[in-house]
């Protein structure tokens, strides 16, 4: 267990480190940083000096090591565009991310794993079907496209919802639906399968043989066992949504990472852009080990193993 | 719980179903198969649109006309009485006056190409990573984990976003993004099928009597993956078209004039409070071809492998 | 009344595309308080379905009816599935065939034990642990205590098994139905699992319904046997008689196949029974084992053989006269 637990880590630290060389190396050869830094005003001698100040005439690989050095103690150097450290922006634009995300989760949570479940106790049943069908036309759904028609229809003809900021939590509404609704048919198709597989086992029948009231043999016994490849994919999934978050964000512009992300990204910012691609990266590697470690606590088998 | 397992043995009539041929089967399948049928249907429309789209488009896709700015379509024109609407531009025009149904026409030109290339370049990179992985295992099988841990854990539509953004946008630039951003499911899956083959045993016997490793890997282990290699390509098509609508849409994809239907969203954007229609359109398009690619997807692997369908 | 369980007329039907299959059909027993009886018969015979159909366990598609379905005097029939729960795991527990897959992978031993009693009694969980713990020594399982903190992959399959019989035990039942519960384990841990079955019913003074295909259990454990074939009981008695001179052709040619130690020479083949089981559809028109019975006349297949008792506590069902049947043995015993 030891062992395979430094191999991931390992594996982790690897992973991290490959995709911050590609990032870096990427980044430096579209843009000339000291032109970028400079402005479109600057003389040539003017770039120069930026350059020599700034160190962008040493070799890449040095600079690459000096810029993953200060990432490591959370120094990812200045917006160019704001004039403010990465890290300070980050910070204040995290938080906004961080709960549409967790909304995003828990809408599809909240909507697959009952669906997924009724769909199971009566397969090929009218309910099954429509559950089935829904999945199918969701993942069909642009998601951008689905944002817009939100706002039409809840936001414009209804007006039920704000269209945009993220002042309170109805802002969230929307963009949680429409970061979220793309994971359901996922989530449902997991849930169901594993629901049919379980209702089938041996262990739920000798549970119904103890007089179990149904209740129970249905969420003590089977549901417990069935979404527990639903935890990894919730885990994996979750990270897919902070990097999804860029276009819900730009659409409802939610002042989180995403949109900042945007932001940076149509102004070649780039020690912004450098910074959130790492950071996205990174919270997808610690919450695929996190599934991991959620898999164990929830399946007794592996955490022996 | 012995008995109950002989009872399905009578639900297929087996004695009626094996006195077809392999192929009158598969047919037979594919025929009865409606969702199967509703995707090979409605994406060989599309394709039919996007190839004939010169005949079959009633306008040029660009010629702008400032006199005839946002006509609506023609529903407006029977129920609202809409006096701009009429059959010349049947589905209206957008905000330069170009013809709404041609520039649609036009757009299933670019999705359909930009999901081809893009499946076919990362369709390349994938299988043949997961191939390897697969088939020797060891490190190679390592390396490729490795690598595509790495690739999952890059956000796909911010990393697409920076590269375009970066290194100019354009069509082939798309293209090229995607196709190196979307092999991992490819790789992924092509992997794991690819050792199920490699441990058959008409392929260690191929082994046994010296086959050369490449001989192996095409005659004997492809046959087996292609099925899989099929529904992992439908889903990376439709992945494609949607990944290009949203760059386009976000003006980091495909660049104006071009008739793309995420950029067409993004130009009526700002029209979508007052011609909703504009917005509505492209997005049903998109959904109806994104649609398309996974039912087919969806059937074949329904199809091929009938028993899994749970 | 010494009879724990009365069943008359059982039968289960499944309807399926192609008609309805009669997987039991018109099957009637009784287990005594105390005694054990053995219901025999190759795997698809619908001894299984059986079991479950008295514990309305039954897949849902399945349909139930009998003339008489008892527990303890009590009908369970008319009874709705909330009473049936009621009973289930309370006055009547079942012990399954495959302990690896019957526990609960995601939950420690002592919570799947203690949670049938807290279900049927108003316990603590204190006193439900305290029960636990007993039951597992009475089940042979040392360290009792800690073996509750347990999860069953952390068990072997005897000792699973040991669980399981420990679990049936919980609530102290009239009735305990075991389906096959050594097949799945090594020969030696079958014996210590019998042996155990055994003495916990004199213990407790339960009826006991074992369902089996091995006959070397049945002539050790059994009180009655019941010997099904096709979804059909065709023979019942004592064990002592159903071994020492078995009437129906079907039973003369299982026990036939069992190597007798001393008397079956090496080399020498095993009796076996040619042909194969009919397919359940429908209604028996004729001896649903005419196709594969070496004594077979035009009688046979002429219409339904119906089940004859020869005195209180036999029966069989064939056309021959109970003379003609043993004769049939003896002849085949000379061979």
């Amino acid at each position: 267990m030891l062992v395979y637990s430094l191999k991931r880590l390992l594996l982790a630290c690897l992973v991290v480190l490959t995709v911050s060389g590609i990032t870096f190396i990427l980044t430096n050869a579209a843009i000339d940083p000291a032109k970028a830094l400079a402005g479109d005003s600057a003389s040539a001698a003017d770039i120069d000096a930026i350059r020599k100040a700034y160190g962008f005439d040493r070799p890449l690989p040095v600079q690459y090591f000096d810029w993953l050095g200060s990432a490591l103690i959370g120094e990812f150097g200045e917006s160019v565009r704001m004039r403010r450290p990465v890290a300070t922006l980050l910070l204040e634009r995290l938080p906004v991310t961080m709960s549409l995300g967790a909304c995003a989760l828990a809408f599809a949570l909240l909507l697959s794993i009952p669906l997924g479940v009724v769909a199971a106790l009566k397969p090929n049943s009218a309910v099954d079907r429509v559950a089935l069908s829904l999945s199918v036309l969701g993942q069909a759904l642009p998601t951008f496209w689905f944002a817009l028609m939100m706002i039409i229809l809840f936001g414009v003809i209804l007006r039920w919802l704000p269209i945009s900021g993220s002042d309170t939590w109805l802002h969230f509404v929307m963009p949680a639906i429409a970061l979220g609704y793309y994971a359901t048919p996922a989530f449902m198709r997991l849930t169901r399968a594993g629901m049919i597989e379980v209702l089938a086992s041996d262990y739920i029948r000798t549970a119904r043989a103890k007089g179990l009231r149904p209740p129970t043999v249905l969420f003590k016994h089977a549901l417990r066992n069935a979404v527990i490849p639903v935890v990894s994919l919730a885990a994996v999934q979750f990270g897919f949504m902070l990097g999804g978050s860029v276009v819900i964000e730009t659409i409802f512009a939610l002042h989180g990472v995403g949109f900042l992300a945007w932001e940076s990204i149509s102004r070649s910012d780039i020690p912004v852009v450098q910074a959130i691609v790492l950071l996205i990266s990174l919270f997808y590697i610690v919450l695929t080990l996190l599934a991991d470690l959620l898999n164990a606590y929830l399946d007794p088998r592996i955490r022996v193993a | 719980m012995a008995a109950p397992a002989t009872f399905d043995a009578g639900r297929l009539a087996p004695e009626r179903a094996l006195a077809l041929g392999p192929v009158a089967l598969l047919r037979r399948r594919i025929f009865g198969h409606r969702s199967l049928m509703l995707g090979i249907v409605v994406l060989g429309l599309m394709l039919a649109m996007g190839l004939l789209a010169y005949f079959i488009a009633p306008h040029d896709p660009y010629a702008q006309s400032l006199a005839s700015r946002r006509f609506p379509p023609i529903w407006h024109a029977w129920i609202w009485d809409d006096p701009k609407a009429g059959w010349n531009n049947v589905l209206g025009t957008d905000k330069v006056g170009r013809d709404y149904l041609s520039r649609l026409i036009y757009g299933a030109r670019i999705s359909l190409l930009i999901g081809f290339a893009t499946m076919v370049i990362s369709g390349l990179i994938g299988t043949t990573l997961g191939v390897l992985a697969g088939y020797f295992g060891g490190r190679v099988d390592m390396v490729v984990t490795f690598l595509v841990t790495t690739r999952l854990s890059m956000p796909v539509v911010l990393v697409a976003l920076a590269v375009v953004a970066l290194f100019g946008s354009s069509l082939e630039m798309v293209i090229l993004v995607l196709g190196f951003l979307l092999w991992d499911r490819f790789a992924v899956v092509m992997r794991s099928v690819t050792m199920q083959a490699r441990d058959l045993d008409y392929v260690t016997a191929a082994r046994a009597i010296g086959c050369s490793t490449p001989y192996i890997i095409v005659r004997e282990i492809m046959p087996n993956i292609v099925n899989s290699l099929v529904v992992v390509a439908t889903v990376e098509m439709a992945n494609a078209i949607l990944l290009e609508a949203a760059l386009s849409f976000l003006g980091l994809g495909v660049q104006p004039p071009l008739p793309s239907w995420g950029l067409m969203l993004s130009e009526a954007k700002e029209d979508m409070f007052f011609s909703p229609w504009m917005i509505t359109l492209p997005g049903i398009c998109l959904f109806m071809l994104v649609l398309s690619i996974n039912l087919l997807g969806d059937g074949v692997r329904d199809v091929t492998a009938p028993e899994g369908r749970n | 009344m010494s009879a724990i369980l009365e069943v008359r007329d059982l039968r289960v039907e499944i309807p399926i595309a192609t008609g309805t299959l009669v997987p039991v059909r018109g099957v009637s027993f009784q287990v005594e308080r105390g005694k054990t009886l053995c219901i025999v018969g190759e795997s698809g015979c619908g001894k299984s379905l059986t079991s479950l159909a008295i514990m309305n366990l039954l897949p849902k598609r399945a349909k139930r009816t009998a003339g008489q379905l008892a527990l303890a005097g009590a009908d369970l029939q008319g009874v709705d599935e909330r009473a049936m729960a009621d009973l289930r795991g309370n006055k009547m527990a079942m012990i399954f065939q495959e302990p690896m897959t019957s526990l609960n992978p995601a939950y420690t031993i002592g919570n799947q034990l203690e949670e049938a009693y807290l279900r049927h009694r108003r316990a603590t969980r204190a006193e439900a642990r305290e029960r636990a713990v007993y039951l597992l020594e009475k089940v042979g399982i040392t360290a009792a205590g800690s073996r509750l903190r347990q999860y069953p992959h952390q068990l072997s399959g005897g000792l699973r098994q040991r669980v399981m019989i420990a679990m049936a035990l919980m609530c102290g039942p009239d009735l305990i139905i075991a389906d096959e519960p050594t097949t799945a384990l090594d020969v030696t841990i079958q014996a210590q699992i019998l042996h155990l079955l055994a003495s916990l019913q004199r213990e407790f003074h339960m009826g006991v319904m074992l369902i089996t295909h091995d006959l070397g259990i049945v002539a050790r454990v059994a009180d009655r046997v019941a010997v099904m074939y096709a979804g059909e009981i065709v023979e019942t008695g004592t064990v002592h008689e159903v071994f020492a001179s078995p009437l129906h052709p079907y039973t003369q040619g299982l026990l036939r196949c069992i190597p007798v130690p001393g008397k079956t020479r090496r080399g020498e083949h095993l009796g076996s029974i040619p042909g194969v089981v009919p397919a359940l559809f429908g209604e028996a028109t004729q001896c649903s084992f005419a196709n594969r019975c070496p004594h077979a006349m035009p009688a046979c297949t002429a219409a339904p053989i119906p089940l004859t008792a020869i005195g209180a506590d036999r029966a069989y069902r064939c056309v021959l006269p109970v003379e003609a049947c043993v004769a049939n043995q003896a002849r085949a015993v000379a061979a």
